[in-house]
């Protein structure tokens, strides 16, 4: 069945006419995503040709929603420009906005979460690939020919090291892929994934990737405990990372993990979750969870 | 970007927050002049991006100017926990009533901003959050709404800070969360908060991180950046756009995507302890960049590490095709001439990754190898480095 993501999902691309946009959605179009329309203000009542499909470009998110009832936005709009867009989809009460934008300040990612509480939106990202449902849909920048549909569900907080670990998995396949991104405030969590992967009847076992910094792997290693009873297998990279200089006492008094891959990988292990120590050893171990 | 306590002293001053007078000091001399101008005791102060400053004789008192310029002397070169003191900070010392804690910084875990206070400020706040957590607020704050009146007085009142001293306290707590804000930072700390016997509150030290992020707003932050601290290898990375780490160890490392390499680091790591502890030598991300130029870039760098003895690229072609990196590789090693000097070995997978092994099998340059795969390559790498 896939999560958030399906065969269903009717997507808009906001900055779709932006060079990344355009770019993009020329991929997302050739791996059969249904992007009914692209966002741009200044060039709302045009269209844009891609190869196969020609988009209409509408002036906002709310008048995109009701001319094709599209329930996904993509969004490549740029830093300075990237809380407006989000926010903009959000107040449209979009039901998944894809937030790919490298760089946006942190202030601007903690207003939209505030501004985003008690909204319809589920918020992926920032600075983030997006997520594929193999051979449904794909909304966001994840190469669609990796792998295919299976059992498998994915989260992670990488770009390409997610694609490493789609391809060592590609022969089983995946019920949905979701990069969630690696900046310090995202609106989806490794939790949100794991509670919708075990709730999804395709999808039989999860593996998630997380890396140093924050203590997500921590709170997942306990939600797994609580709540997960399907099958996990994990992955942390950054063993070898040099550790951040401490600035302040702030951080050590806030922060309820050292935020180490070692202390990721004990949390983990502690709640049942087996961790490879490569990607290549992480597809080992789900492989014998799954008799492939 | 961290700031040193100048810098941050300076940003909080601009925004309205109490300080005593100071300046920053390159030499023993201008340590001099600048507690000559003060005119009363002084403190000299390490100006070093980490802490534990006290505790390894970096901040000391001056009662007047010869004391300073001696003062300044000893500390100017010290190696605090390995960040080695290019300049002090002289400024008024100060007697001291009552030590406060106050800070803002982003509760990565609840996704929102934090006020932290404490009237037992001082050099132990880490240890009072661990053994008397109640006497720390920690306040959240709505990112929406800010630090107003009515946000600051609940986070002065949670602390319990006395009667006498809460209107200067709630006054500062705005004009600290207006450097938080307006700045975009993600840290403001300011331990101790100070009040002196008149019963004057003030910030004594401080701590600023920049979000660097947020630059494109902020074009003066730029020569906050402390260029000449950095190492020459990091320094030179950035210059060219690179994100580049220097570690210790043998084995040069390229890939495309943060966590790729920091993946690829930990692999080089398990694979080098079968070749007596070979090691990573950088982080290096490249991103999407497949263009000759930044791989030759990339490669010039690491090459110039002296200890590098093998580079390890691995790719895996996203967005990236793998023809676009390996005729990258071949181009960057031909731009770089007598200074390739190490042999190269090359993981692709991903689109195109045919085409990509095929460029790097008909240039056969005799320093590269490819590897089919990730585990496969590191240990190559490692071994050709051991």
């Amino acid at each position: 069945m896939s999560i958030f993501l399906n065969e269903n999902s009717k997507v808009i691309v906001q900055g779709m006419t932006g060079s990344e946009g355009s770019k993009h959605t020329q991929r997302m179009l050739a791996s059969g995503t249904a992007i009914v329309g692209g966002v741009n203000p200044r060039k709302a009542g045009t269209n844009v040709d891609f190869d196969g499909a020609s988009v209409p470009v509408f002036g906002g998110v709310a008048e995109a929603m009701k001319e094709t009832g599209a329930d996904v936005s993509v969004i490549f709009v740029p830093p300075p420009f990237a809380k407006a867009a989000v926010i903009e989809a959000v107040d449209a009460q979009i039901g998944l906005a894809v937030v790919i934008t490298e760089g946006i300040p942190v202030h601007d990612s903690t207003s939209v979460w505030a501004h985003a509480q008690g909204g319809s939106t589920r918020i992926i990202g920032p600075n983030c690939p997006g997520l594929i449902s193999p051979g449904r849909s794909n909304a966001g920048i994840i190469p669609a020919n990796i792998t295919k549909q299976g059992k498998i569900g994915l989260v992670s907080k990488s770009g390409t090291l997610t694609y490493q670990m789609m391809y060592e998995l590609r022969d089983i396949g995946f019920s949905t892929a979701v990069g969630i991104g690696g900046d310090p405030v995202i609106g989806t969590t490794h939790i949100d994934c794991l509670q919708a992967f075990q709730d999804d009847p395709e999808t039989e076992a999860i593996v998630m990737i997380g890396e140093i910094g924050g203590d997500a792997e921590e709170r997942a290693a306990d939600f797994i405990k609580a709540n997960v009873t399907k099958p996990v297998v994990g992955y942390v990279a950054g063993f070898t990372a040099p550790e951040g200089k401490t600035m302040g006492h702030a951080g050590a008094i806030v922060s309820g993990s050292a935020g180490t891959a070692q202390a990721k990988q004990e949390a983990l292990e502690a709640a049942g979750v087996r961790v490879g120590k490569t990607p290549s050893e992480t597809a080992k171990l789900m492989r014998e969870i799954v008799g492939a | 970007m961290d700031l040193f306590e100048y810098q941050a002293r300076d940003l909080l001053a601009s925004h309205g927050v109490p300080v005593l007078p100071g300046g920053v000091a390159e030499t023993p001399e201008q340590a001099e002049a600048i507690a000559r101008e003060i005119g009363q005791a002084v403190v000299v102060k390490a100006q070093v991006k980490t802490g534990g400053r006290g505790k390894a004789g970096g901040v000391k008192l001056a009662d007047n100017p010869e004391d300073a310029k001696a003062r300044a002397q000893d500390i100017l070169g010290l190696d605090i926990k390995g960040h080695i003191t290019h300049r002090v900070m002289v400024a008024q010392a100060s007697e001291i009533a009552e030590e406060y804690y106050f800070s803002y910084l982003l509760d990565r875990s609840n996704r929102t901003f934090l006020a932290m206070a404490s009237v037992e400020g001082g050099m132990e706040i880490e240890q009072l959050a661990v053994e008397r957590p109640e006497a720390l607020a920690r306040i959240p704050i709505d990112a929406s709404v800010g630090v107003d009146t009515a946000k600051a007085s609940e986070i002065v009142d949670a602390a319990g800070f006395a009667p006498e001293v809460r209107d200067q306290v709630i006054a500062i707590a705005m004009q600290l969360w207006d450097v938080f804000s307006k700045e975009d930072a993600t840290l403001v700390e300011v331990n101790p908060m100070a009040k002196t016997p008149d019963g004057t509150v003030l910030a004594l030290d401080a701590k600023v991180t920049l979000d660097e992020n947020a630059a494109f707003r902020h074009s003066e932050h730029a020569e906050l950046e402390d260029v000449a601290a950095a190492d020459p290898l990091e320094a030179a990375a950035k210059e060219k756009d690179l994100n580049y780490v220097k570690l210790e160890g043998e084995v040069g490392i390229i890939g495309n995507g943060a966590g790729l390499v920091m993946s690829t680091l930990d692999v080089v790591a398990y694979a080098g302890e079968e070749f007596g502890g070979v090691r990573p030598a950088n982080f290096l991300d490249i991103g999407g960049g497949a263009s000759a130029e930044v791989m030759a870039n990339g490669l010039g760098i690491i090459l110039s590490d002296p200890a590098v003895k093998s580079v390890f690229v691995n790719v895996f072609g996203g967005i990236t095709a793998c023809d676009a990196v390996a005729n990258g590789i071949v181009a960057a090693l031909q731009q770089l001439g007598d200074q390739a000097t190490k042999p190269l070995v090359v993981r692709l997978d991903g689109n195109n990754v045919e085409e990509g092994r095929q460029i790097l099998a008909d240039a056969n340059h005799p320093l590269v190898t490819v590897v089919d795969t990730m585990d496969g390559a590191a240990r190559r790498a490692a071994e050709l480095a051991a």
